[in-house]
């Protein structure tokens, strides 16, 4: 399968180039930019990983610097899933302005849909990731990428 | 006219003398006064029978939706009846518009209960429709003050989080009217429900005359339409849902119904405006309390918001909707199938969603409205709309909306996923190349046949969709300049 979270995910997977003018979008907005990722990508997952501090103060022209970070998480963590998350914090929205997956596993086992039957035919389903229940976090997606904790390291370049 | 003018008479009666004293002269038209910051202020559309006088009617308008009977009463003078009177204060003439007016009158917010849409309504546009030396009235417009906007509860959760509910952010949702609307077994419209959402709709959802009937009771569909969503969700890792009826012919029953919804699992209900404003009510604070997404259909509203000179424009609806509180509402397409001048609609998604909003008589919109930081509520375009016209609903009607594409997705030649793909595809297309810096309004169709290159489904969307459009003059468009219906 493939995980349709974020705001492109029935778009090819986007270039470098492609990411550089989205994160121009969000910082010509103001906005700032978080770099997170997971292996646990279960669609109520809010709480994904932050790669480091959302940068909050970049200018118009730092989207290098940005880039840097969606680099190093990327690298880090090659073998899940990473988003790029533009935070608007005006008054009135205070939430989000942007998301997208800029890298994900190379095999994606999906979910299992568990049924429970209950009273009067009414069912309760239970969605989980055949990823996470085969393996602890750190290790849920095959390729090996050396680094399997769930470090929360800032940008190491 | 007083019978007194009537009879040329022309004698001099005292404002507490028994008899009909005209409107005016009682004290409810007072052209000097200057509207408090927190009365409640309306735009009134009169056209007065021949031979009334448009400030005797405006007048009158102010005296019959506030504290006046036809004739003097003494038992006025028990109390501060000025405080209560309702006060015309401007009346202009339509311009290039004989024999229309629009009226401005203050009401002063003691007349009213708080947190209360149906006392509001009952009192402002309760008697006066039917008033006799009137040949038509139309509310425009209403200024809510703050202090009343505080009373009310708003949306259960609005616009930022419906978003970190769903957890989308950055594009409009999208979703389909499951058709046909009636008619379906449980198990076929949960499949229709199953199609659409693993394709790529956020949102599937009843419509609005699908509630209980002989082929399909609301338990069965409940039942079969999770089933639906769940494995949808399974599928694609996403959050999707959708919008159970509520509406029934009690409030006993909307409330079992929207009990079950829960129970089973759904993150939305939905209500039509036929249940009545404070059944509305009711379900938004149910909603509040139980976690759960309130969608509204206007069924019915064309019946008394189309016609420019006689009835509530939809603006006035959309504040009454935003005030008692849902997430969503439809409010028209500009494009699709359904009525909608381009300016007046974006007035009615302003009113929704912004703040904080400025009076622009071009988008019909008479007064600055301040909502105090009430959550919006989103929008929802619906009717006739498709996947070559992406470009055309991101311009015209923003970010911040829900499109709804029943036909665009169910009719799609390839199937329904495919019809869902679709447009999942065209709006993540057009949303990128905006964001690109392209000029994706006049470039919008270039970039779909682009992002169709790698999307059968799309191209095939465009193909067979590529001729269709709805261009009918709107019945109701601002007075100040005439504007085509779609570009």
């Amino acid at each position: 399968m493939r995980l349709t979270q974020g705001q492109f995910s029935f778009l090819p997977d986007l270039t470098d180039e492609q990411i550089e003018a989205q994160i121009s979008y969000a910082l010509s907005h103001g906005w700032s930019i978080m770099v997170e990722y997971t292996d646990d990508p279960h669609p109520r997952n809010g709480l994904w990983e932050m790669w480091s501090p959302p940068m909050f103060d970049l200018s118009e022209d730092e989207v290098d610097v940005a880039m840097r970070d969606v680099r190093a998480c990327c690298e880090a963590h090659s073998d899940i899933y990473v988003k790029v998350v533009a935070y608007d914090r005006s008054l009135g929205r205070q939430t989000s302005a942007m998301s997208f997956i800029v890298n994900r596993p190379e095999v994606e086992p999906g979910f299992k849909l568990e049924r429970q039957e209950t009273h009067d035919r009414v069912i309760r389903y239970t969605l989980t990731s055949y990823a996470v229940d085969k393996q602890p976090r750190g290790s849920r997606y095959a390729a090996a990428s050396g680094n399997g904790s769930a470090t929360n390291g800032t940008a190491a370049d | 006219m007083s019978t007194a003018e009537k009879d040329g008479q022309k004698k001099t009666k005292s404002r507490w003398d028994s008899g009909v004293t005209p409107y005016a002269e009682m004290g409810y038209w007072d052209p000097d006064y200057e509207p408090k910051d927190t009365d409640v202020l309306c735009a009134f559309r009169i056209t007065p029978q021949e031979g009334v006088d448009a400030i005797e009617a405006a007048a009158a308008v102010a005296g019959e939706s506030s504290t006046a009977t036809w004739t003097v009463v003494w038992t006025d003078r028990l109390t501060s009846y000025e405080h209560y009177q309702a006060k015309a204060y401007s009346v202009e003439e339509v311009p290039g518009t004989p024999g229309q007016y629009i009226a401005l009158i203050a009401y002063d917010i003691d007349l009213f209960e708080e947190g209360s849409i149906a006392n509001l309504t009952s009192s402002i546009i309760g008697n006066v429709f039917g008033f006799k030396p009137l040949k038509a009235l139309r509310l425009e417009d209403m200024r809510v003050p703050v202090a009343y906007v505080k009373t009310f509860p708003g949306p259960p959760h609005g616009i930022t989080m419906e978003r970190e509910y769903l957890d989308k952010f950055g594009r409009p949702l999208i979703g389909a009217t499951t058709k046909p609307k009636l008619g379906l077994s449980a198990k076929n419209y949960g499949r229709v429900v199953y199609e659409a959402l693993r394709g790529g709709l956020d949102f599937t959802k009843d419509d609005e005359n699908i509630n209980s009937q002989p082929f399909m009771r609301w338990r069965d569909r409940y039942i079969h339409s999770m089933e639906a969503v769940q494995r949808a969700q399974a599928a694609t890792g996403e959050v999707k849902g959708h919008y159970l009826n509520v509406t029934a012919g009690t409030m006993e029953e909307m409330y079992e119904r929207a009990e079950f919804a829960k129970e089973v699992g759904s993150v939305i209900v939905m209500q039509d405006l036929t249940v009545g404003y404070t059944a509305m009510t009711s379900m938004s604070k149910w909603c509040r309390a139980n976690g759960m997404l309130l969608h509204l259909h206007r069924a019915g509203h064309g019946t008394y918001t189309r016609q420019k000179t006689h009835g509530v424009s939809f603006r006035v609806i959309a504040k009454w909707c935003r005030l008692l509180g849902v997430d969503h509402v439809h409010a028209g397409t500009v494009v699709g199938k359904l009525e909608g001048d381009p300016a007046m609609i974006m007035g009615y998604y302003k009113i929704l969603r912004d703040n904080y909003i400025e009076k622009d008589l071009q988008q019909g919109i008479y007064f600055d409205q301040d909502w105090a930081s009430m959550p919006g509520v989103m929008p929802v375009a619906s009717g006739g709309i498709h996947a070559g016209q992406m470009h055309q609903l991101l311009h015209y009607l923003g970010e911040d909306s829900i499109l709804q594409f029943g036909g665009g997705t169910i009719g799609h030649p390839m199937g329904i996923a495919a019809g869902a793909s679709a447009n999942r595809t065209a709006v993540e297309a057009i949303i990128q190349a905006r964001n690109e810096g392209r000029d994706y309004y006049s470039e919008g169709p270039d970039i779909l046949v682009e992002a169709a290159k790698g999307c059968p489904e799309l191209n095939a969307a465009l193909e067979v969709w590529k001729d269709i459009t709805f261009d009918y003059t709107s019945t109701d468009t601002a007075d100040v300049e005439v504007t085509p219906t779609s570009a």
